[in-house]
């Protein structure tokens, strides 16, 4: 099974080889065989005594990260519509692609995306499915931007990326989320444990974030923005990805965790109001778009939406119809979308205020797209999926048990009049669809082509998938025990026993509601015109597209903002922000965990001549302070630096001694030969609060350091370990010098580095000096 | 005689704990000249007698402590401010301390 998921993404490194030298052939048709093979593969599973599948591929064992492949009836429904339309979309494509196209390009990333679809649907492991999710925002955002010198595609590609990147981030957590509270990464096993999840108060935070995910990726309320944008993709694109595969990847998710968390409130709450949502907006949106894929692109969202409500239902009859109609809803949208696409490729537009009147140019694009709108609206013909389907919402609309809390009662009350509002605006778009384009009469000059009918190799694709439709309504219990079944069952967790009827008779609620679509659609429909102005008083402007270019807008602003605001370039805030950060970290440290100590008893006596040195090295080192001249500061730092050297005397340490006075006059020398290239100090007014600022943080500082340094002092934890080294300096280093003899012998790395930095410094003044002499030189 | 030798080594201590007090107020006296100039010359100068003061305090400290060890430090002490003080100088003469072209 590993190899179905792989072998596109395997193949799709050779496809540029073969797009490069077989110029004479369509790239398509070899990549043609691919789904088809995987579909092939698939296909053996169906019937009647299927079993659930299980291989395990080590991945990250350690970590318990594995390909777990798992084919239920849910991923096999899924794995079937993946590579069958699949192959459809590539055969399309082949027709519908110039070869002047990049078509390695195209071929690639479609089959990167088919991999990443089939690891989404057989992917047990929760991280393996992560890995596949995001594979397949990638793919799709390099599909969209596919046309990537239009402005329009590059939008569109940023807008879903950032999106449904959002989600399966947010996704990701849910996992881990989920991961943590029952100790294991496969779903099966989740599922089976639902009473841990269930009892976990992380629980709500990990469905939120799941739920997320999910609605980001299939598009729903407020998150379907990204959809129509997407529309700027080839249509075999848009057939493939935004009407079959990746946006139903987010209600495949919700399906097959809803064995988990069917059982909790809150998600038939925070599922079912999402969906129903979706579908009143998407379907009362599509009717206002002029595009034909922008239409079909909210028709999508509301379909989705649909199917999302169904399964936030959660019960038998709901999730065998959002089951059967991720089915049919994928063969209609499919061929749909590819009749649109035919359209625009045989007259120049999709643009439905151009279009009209095609049905004698193009007949058999016409009655496809007929049999296709007509069961996208579920208009009563028993020979029609969509129907089906429509019927089995409204049934489940009405079937739905009263829980307690109120929420939920309310819910229940008005789920089936908006179930009803949906459904006739779906049906108005799916008229304005089919007249729009093919009925009334033709605007030929407004056409940039003379329309005529398409070659057959475009209509096969879409004429398959019409089939099916009619395959699936004339004989719906054949696909239903063998397939739809099986399928159920996995997302509803027990045996679903359900039987499509053709006919409910006369007085069963559904088919009066459907009676309702039809009659309230048809009325709507005829007086679209005289409505449409509603638009204008609602949403008019406001749109949530608007808020998301504001958000993108404002991060881009506040940010630099934030930026400019702290990184002024000014050496001096650095500083005031590094000391105040350390003086903030560290004193809080010391006062919270009362770290401040002082302890006078071992300290040694003081002497006069000590205090004296001290005195004249403080009042050299604040003498600097205010000093206004260049020399006489170096002078004043001077005998502050002599002064140490003092105190290193009075303490008996003449090596140190001996060093300073050397390295203090080299310094002051050195201080001579910078300022005699600088320009004098000045005398800085500076407001009255920077300087502030700078005594508070400066005197904060030395207090600071000056608390550490008698807290170090008093809290004497451990011994010293000099007396190890005065007593072995002669045997072991062999003088009687310990400083130095802890310097080359005992420590003797320490002097080497030492040493290195010192022969750093010396490189580096003389190539700064040699540089700047060699390029004034030329 | 060991009395004559004890009451020798008292006097050379006072005398040297009397003549770092001496030295002590001395550097601050110095310092004061240094903070408040008024010239670049006079800080020289009082930073040169810094150093002199310097010498004769770690000499005194030899003989407190005392020790042999401090002997190198009175001799770098030396050396040194002659540098220093040739250097200050030049660099208040001239502006430059070390003469030829760096760039």
């Amino acid at each position: 099974m590993i190899y179905t998921v792989l072998i596109p993404l395997l193949l799709a490194s050779f496809i540029p080889f073969i797009s490069k030298f077989k110029l004479k052939i369509h790239t398509g048709v070899f990549v043609f065989l691919i789904p088809l093979v995987i579909f092939l593969y698939f296909i053996q599973f169906i019937g009647s005594g299927f079993e659930p599948v299980r291989h395990t591929y080590n991945w990250i064992p350690s970590l318990g990260i594995n390909f777990d492949f798992y084919l239920d009836g849910l991923s096999l429904l899924f794995a079937l519509l993946i590579s069958g339309i699949g192959t459809l979309v590539v055969l399309y494509s082949i027709y519908y692609l110039d070869r002047s196209e990049p078509l390695g390009h195209f071929y690639v990333y479609l089959m990167m995306f088919m991999s990443a679809m089939l690891g989404i649907v057989l992917s047990d492991n929760v991280f393996v499915l992560y890995t596949f999710w995001e594979l397949t925002s990638i793919s799709s955002f390099l599909l969209i931007g596919y046309w990537h010198f239009n402005e329009r595609s590059r939008y569109g590609a940023l807008k879903s990326m950032i999106i449904t990147i959002f989600g399966g981030l947010s996704m990701f957590g849910g996992f881990a989320l989920l991961s943590v509270i029952t100790g294991t990464a496969s779903i099966q096993f989740m599922i089976a444990n639902t009473d841990i999840i269930l009892a976990s108060p992380y629980t709500p935070l990990a469905l939120g974030f799941l739920l997320l995910g999910a609605f980001t990726k299939s598009a729903q309320f407020p998150f379907h923005i990204w959809l129509p944008d997407a529309m700027e993709a080839p249509t075999p694109v848009s057939a493939y990805l935004h009407s079959a595969t990746m946006v139903k990847a987010g209600l495949y998710l919700v399906a097959r965790f809803s064995p988990v968390f069917g059982d909790y409130e809150w998600f038939f709450i925070i599922v079912t109001i999402a969906g129903i949502v979706t579908l009143c907006w998407g379907s009362y949106m599509a009717v206002h778009q002029t595009d034909l894929k922008a239409i079909l692109a909210f028709s999508t969202i509301s379909q989705l939406g649909m199917i999302m409500a169904m399964l936030g239902f959660g019960t038998k009859v709901a999730i065998f119809a959002a089951v059967f109609h991720i089915l049919n809803h994928a063969t209609f949208k499919g061929s749909l979308f590819m009749v649109a696409g035919t359209v625009d490729h045989e007259t120049g537009t999709r643009d439905i205020r151009k279009l009209g009147g095609l049905l004698t140019f193009m007949p058999i694009t016409a009655t496809l797209a007929m049999f296709g709108t007509f069961s996208m609206a579920g208009i009563p013909l028993p020979f029609l999926n969509g129907f089906y389907s429509k019927e089995l919402f409204f049934e489940s609309t009405l079937r739905l048990q009263d829980d307690i809390s109120s929420i939920a009662g309310f819910l229940v009350d008005i789920i089936p009049y908006l179930a009803v509002l949906g459904s006739i605006f779906t049906f108005v778009y799916s008229l304005y669809f089919l007249f729009g384009t093919f009925g009334g009469t033709s605007q030929l000059d407004k056409l940039t082509k003379k329309p005529h009918e398409a070659p057959l190799g475009m209509l096969i694709s879409p004429g398959i998938l019409i089939f099916g439709v009619i395959l699936i309504g004339l004989f719906p219990s054949a696909i239903n025990g063998t397939f739809i079944a099986h399928a159920a069952e996995a997302v509803y967790g027990g045996p679903i026993a359900k039987d499509i009827y053709f006919w409910h008779g006369w007085g069963s609620p559904q088919f009066q509601m459907s009676l309702i679509v039809v009659g309230i659609g048809a009325v709507l429909t005829a007086t679209r015109t005289k409505w449409s102005g509603l638009y204008h008083v609602f949403p008019g402007k406001l749109s949530i597209n608007k808020i998301y270019d504001t958000v993108i807008e404002k991060l881009d602003t506040v940010s630099t903002k934030i930026t400019t605001f702290y990184m002024t370039g000014s050496l001096r805030t650095y500083m005031i922000i590094i000391l105040s950060t350390i003086l903030v970290v560290t004193a809080g440290f010391m006062l919270a965990t009362g770290g401040i100590t002082i302890d006078f008893s071992d300290l040694a006596p003081v002497t006069a001549i000590e205090v004296s040195v001290a005195l004249m090295v403080a009042a050299a080192a604040i003498g600097t302070i205010f000093v206004k001249k260049n020399l006489a500061v170096i002078l004043i730092a001077g005998v502050a630096g002599y002064g140490v050297s003092l105190l290193f005397v009075i303490y008996r340490a003449p090596d140190l001694a001996l060093t300073q006075l050397v390295v203090e006059t080299v310094s002051v020398a050195l201080f001579l030969l910078c300022f005699y290239h600088l320009p004098d100090l000045k005398k800085r007014n500076e407001p009255l609060k920077t300087k502030t600022i700078n005594t508070i943080i400066s005197v904060g500082f030395g207090a600071m350091v000056t608390m550490i340094g008698i807290s170090a002092h008093s809290s004497d934890w451990f011994g010293t370990i000099s007396d190890y080294f005065l007593k072995t300096s002669h045997s072991l280093g062999g003088g009687d010098n310990v400083v130095n003899v802890i310097l080359v012998d005992m420590r003797g790395l320490d002097t080497l580095f030492e040493i290195t930095v010192l022969g750093i410094a010396a490189l580096a003044i003389y190539t700064l000096i040699k540089f700047k002499t060699n390029r004034g030189g030329k | 005689m060991n009395n004559l030798l004890s009451a020798t080594n008292t006097i050379v201590e006072i005398t040297a704990v009397i003549c770092l007090a001496a030295i002590s107020i001395s550097l601050i006296l110095l310092l004061y000249r240094i903070i408040v100039g008024p010239t670049n010359a006079d800080r020289a100068v009082a930073l040169d007698s810094v150093g002199m003061n310097m010498m004769g305090l770690t000499a005194l400290m030899a003989v407190l402590l005392p020790t042999t060890k401090l002997n190198d430090v009175i001799l770098l002490i030396g050396i040194l401010l002659f540098i220093g003080t040739v250097a200050i100088a030049k660099y208040l003469e001239k502006g430059v301390i070390i003469d030829g072209k760096l760039d």
